[in-house]
């Protein structure tokens, strides 16, 4: 976390100053999805349900962005063909 | 057709979040409604970003993320205190996109009304730099059903251009789970626990669109994440509406409701197909309307599933599969049948 | 510097009278004198400030300000977005909105409906939203009255409001205009409220002097000015206001982390207030000829004064005749007025009080369990004085009781034997003025 401000470096009337995008939520996980490019459709439905807008398009494939997923296991659940598998969050 | 999108995660400093949400005075960017997801994919972002701290599996953010596809314009976003509006604006981070505030926990379609006057007045004096600017107030059941009510059948009353969807998680889940107006019959929650004596709550779920109904606003309807074009097309007609709007989206919560997080969607599937949460909408002139799932289930009424199949997945209804408690399961069963019918009766396009 | 002549424009003394030859932009002959009441004037001076959005809900004795509006309103004379509020919670809530979204916000209540909105009277203020509230005071329940006391104006007092007070419909109609660009300047940006007694001023008829619409839309500056915030997600300052070009959240939740340190800039700000409130009392001098004390305090032959009784609000007129009685006989007695009720005007009223021997506060409320609380401030203010004058806390007019000439006359008296007796025991500290029995 960064270091905290002083009361002179408020900005005005108290609003938020960085966006949250800053916060890492993915070291919330015990589980992680991994998709199955192999199996993947690309219906998009995984990416369209994450609560978290983890799941990203780039154009060509969808894959996981492992800084913010919680391992809900929504994409591996709503997943139509069953190509996401949620494994144990192995820590480093 | 694949272009090739930079995702604009990590954000960097000095740039805002989603450029999309960056409406420059005078700049006509309009977002037209789009069904084709790799396309909505390409060219939208929700109007949350990542890294807040809402419950994994959480619907509510699916309820923004969602309802944010079918913006059309410059939004103005109001929250009521509750899980989304904690968890979304942690001092010093916000998770928001778009201009945002919060007021205090009753007051949201009050705030919202405020919003809305302020931009009428700022246009007739031509000091507002854009068309419009749509107000969307995002509330909880608890800011709604209750202490929100005075506000919200005030601002409907004076006709208000705000849509106001309310996330319904079915109790006061951020201060940890107490029991609102809009918990339903049996449910335990820690201000009706389950215990010897009394089985969980003991009070019907309040009825909060029909009573929206009732005050013959513009455009009233109930929606659910797991039924995304429906939810989309509905908020869609919300902002699309002049005047107030109300939409209803329930909204799961694996902590309260206690189940899998992984089935967030699955088990609102499940309460459309029990038609314990059914699918319709409603304007002054087409009367009720049924939607989605719900018309599918009035033209086949050997789909609508028993209300078993929506309750053995929450610990929250655990009790009341316990065969001792047969007669309250039929209990909710029969209420649930009842509001079916009644809404089969009302709705112009149930089949007769 | 408070002087003698002061307050003359106030009470029909003319304008020369300074020795300051001044000759304000608006001299008498350009202004206009109307016949309104204390609801009207403010009504019609935020008729006259460009004001965005209205939104409130009637209460006995405010009602005049929201029906006055609302014909302003259907006959087209002002722009406002009229909003009737089904609460005052609301009222305040739809202001916080308004305000956020940059407009220019005003609404009216007294006594239950201000209680109703304490809880967004305190985020009013924390977010640095420059609303008007013009509070029209009336006794708190219960017993229900409908009548005057201060005990509602008590209600703002750790709010985080700019609160001031005015004598008569004439300082009603001046303050309501002064108390948009207090609450709007740059280094000000809080929430500021203009209190009339119930009844008393709100709907007893004056002759005021009113500016034209043009003076004042000119004094104000024109429609409301945004603050700019500084932020790290955009690299230059952006206006402070819910803005599709420039989006910033509003009303966090700051946890143990931040909350004190946002509380911080709240207070440098209403301190900053006290500067800008005598500014702007100076301002108003230049353009119409007429200022109140220096802005924060009202002193009225106070210099020389051996007893000096504090007061605000109405009462202050009717004390002010009988102390011109007693001075004539002789008595070295002055009345000190507190104009400015939040931010507490601490050093000009110590400078004022304390070579006095003998101060009587007026409170027109009273929070059993306590002394009054502008007793407790003027305390507060004169506690680490070398020397200290005599203090006694006098409550009075609760729920409208009136304050005669001769309730005052039979006060001064009994001062007179306490200043000769040179102390007051405990037990007479806090006394009641007209209570029967």
């Amino acid at each position: 976390m960064a270091t905290l401000r002083s009361w002179r470096e408020i900005p005005h009337g108290g609003v938020a100053f960085r966006l949250s995008t800053d916060v890492k939520t993915g070291d919330w996980r015990a589980l992680r999805p991994v998709i199955d490019q192999s199996k993947c459709t690309k219906c998009m439905i995984c990416w369209l349900y994450c609560p978290d807008m983890s799941i990203i398009w780039d154009g060509e494939k969808v894959f996981v962005n492992y800084d913010y997923c919680k391992g809900c296991g929504i994409c591996a659940h709503e997943c139509p063909v069953k190509a996401i598998t949620m494994v144990p969050e192995v820590g480093e | 057709m694949a272009v090739k999108t930079i995702p604009e995660i990590p954000v960097k400093k000095g740039e805002p979040p989603y450029k999309l949400w960056i409406f420059e005075p005078g700049e006509k960017k309009e977002f037209p409604l789009l069904f084709n997801l790799r396309q909505l994919a390409e060219q939208r972002r929700p109007a949350l970003i990542p890294g807040h701290r809402l419950c994994a599996g959480c619907a509510a953010p699916i309820v923004v993320k969602l309802a944010s596809f079918a913006f059309r314009g410059p939004t103005i976003v109001v929250s009521a205190t509750g899980c989304l509006e904690v968890s979304t604006t942690i001092y010093p981070y916000t998770s928001w996109a778009v201009p945002w505030i919060h007021n205090a926990f009753e007051n949201a379609a009050a705030t919202g009304s405020g919003i809305e006057a302020a931009i009428k007045a700022l246009k007739k004096t031509g000091r507002l730099k854009y068309d419009h600017v749509d107000v969307v107030v995002f509330a909880g059941d608890g800011g709604t059903y209750d202490i929100g009510f005075q506000a919200l059948s005030g601002m409907a009353e004076r006709g208000h251009d705000v849509l106001y969807i309310l996330y319904d998680n079915e109790a006061y889940m951020n201060t940890g789970i107490q029991r609102s107006g809009g918990t339903p019959k049996f449910a335990w929650t820690t201000t009706s626990p389950v215990g010897s004596v009394l089985p969980g709550k003991g009070e019907h779920k309040k009825p909060i669109a029909d009573i929206m109904v009732a005050h013959r606003i513009p455009y009233v309807a109930t929606a659910t994440p797991a039924h995304w074009m429906d939810l989309m097309k509905k908020v869609r007609k919300g902002i699309e509406v002049n005047g107030p709007a109300f939409i209803h989206a329930l909204s799961s919560c694996d902590r309260g409701w206690r189940h899998e997080e992984a089935i967030s969607i699955e088990i609102l599937r499940r309460a459309v197909d029990t038609c314990y949460f059914p699918l319709w909408e409603w304007t002054p002139e087409t009367g009720y309307l049924l939607t989605d799932r719900s018309l599918v289930i009035a033209r086949n009424p050997s789909l609508k599933q028993p209300i078993d199949k929506f309750l053995e997945v929450q610990g929250r209804f655990r009790h009341l599969l316990r065969p001792e408690n047969k007669e309250l399961l039929k209990q909710l069963q029969d209420y649930v049948d009842a509001v079916w019918e009644d809404l089969l009766k009302r709705a112009s396009n149930a089949p007769r | 510097m408070p002087r003698e002549g002061d307050n003359n424009g106030s009470r029909g003394g003319g304008v020369g009278m300074s020795r300051l030859q001044l000759i304000p932009k608006y001299p008498r002959e350009k202004q206009v004198m109307m016949n309104l009441n204390g609801d009207e004037a403010i009504a019609y001076a935020a008729k006259q400030s460009y004001v965005d959005v209205v939104a409130a809900y009637p209460i006995t004795p405010q009602t005049i300000i929201v029906e006055k509006y609302s014909e302003f309103v259907a006959n087209g004379e002002v722009h406002t977005e009229f909003v009737p509020v089904e609460s005052e919670h609301s009222a305040m809530s739809a202001c916080v909105g308004a305000a956020a979204a940059g407009a220019r916000a005003f609404t009216a209540t007294s006594s239950q409906g201000l209680a109703l909105m304490v809880e967004i009277l305190y985020i009013a203020s924390g977010l640095r939203l420059p609303i008007v509230l013009a509070v029209v005071n009336r006794a708190l329940s219960a017993p229900i009255n409908i009548h005057n006391d201060h005990s509602d104006a008590y209600l703002m007092r750790d709010s985080g409001w700019i609160v001031l007070s005015a004598e008569n419909v004439q300082e009603a109609y001046d303050t309501t205009i002064q108390a948009f660009k207090i609450a709007e300047h740059p280094e000000v940006q809080l929430p500021t409220s203009v209190h009339i007694d119930g009844f008393f001023l709100s709907h007893t008829l004056e002759n005021i002097y009113t500016l034209p619409d043009e003076a004042v839309y000119e004094f104000l500056g024109g429609p409301r000015k945004i603050s700019k915030v500084r932020v790290d997600y955009f690299g230059e300052e952006v206006d402070y206001v819910l803005n599709p070009a420039r989006p910033l959240s509003f009303g966090n939740l700051a946890l143990y982390d931040y909350y004190f340190e946002m509380k911080i800039p709240q207070l440098i700000a209403i301190n900053k207030a006290l500067d800008v409130i005598k500014q702007v009392n100076e301002e108003w001098y230049e353009l119409t000829g007429r200022r109140y004390g220096n802005g924060l305090v009202d002193p009225y032959m106070v210099e020389d004064a051996d007893i000096v009784i504090v007061a605000m609000g109405s009462s202050a007129g009717t004390i002010r005749s009988v102390v011109k009685k007693y001075r004539e006989r002789g008595l070295k007695i002055g009345l000190l007025r507190v104009k400015s009720y939040r931010p507490f005007p601490h050093s000009d009223i110590r400078n004022l009080l304390r070579n006095t021997k003998l101060v009587a506060v007026m409170d027109r409320a009273i929070g059993p369990g306590q002394y009054g609380a502008l007793y407790l401030d003027i305390a507060s203010t004169l506690y680490h004085e070398r020397s200290r004058p005599i203090l006694v806390d006098y409550v009075y007019g609760l729920g409208g009781r009136d304050l005669s000439p001769d309730m005052v006359s039979t006060m001064i008296n009994q001062l007179v034997k306490d200043l000769e007796r040179g102390y007051i025991p405990e037990e007479e500290r806090l006394r009641f003025l007209g209570v029967r029995g």
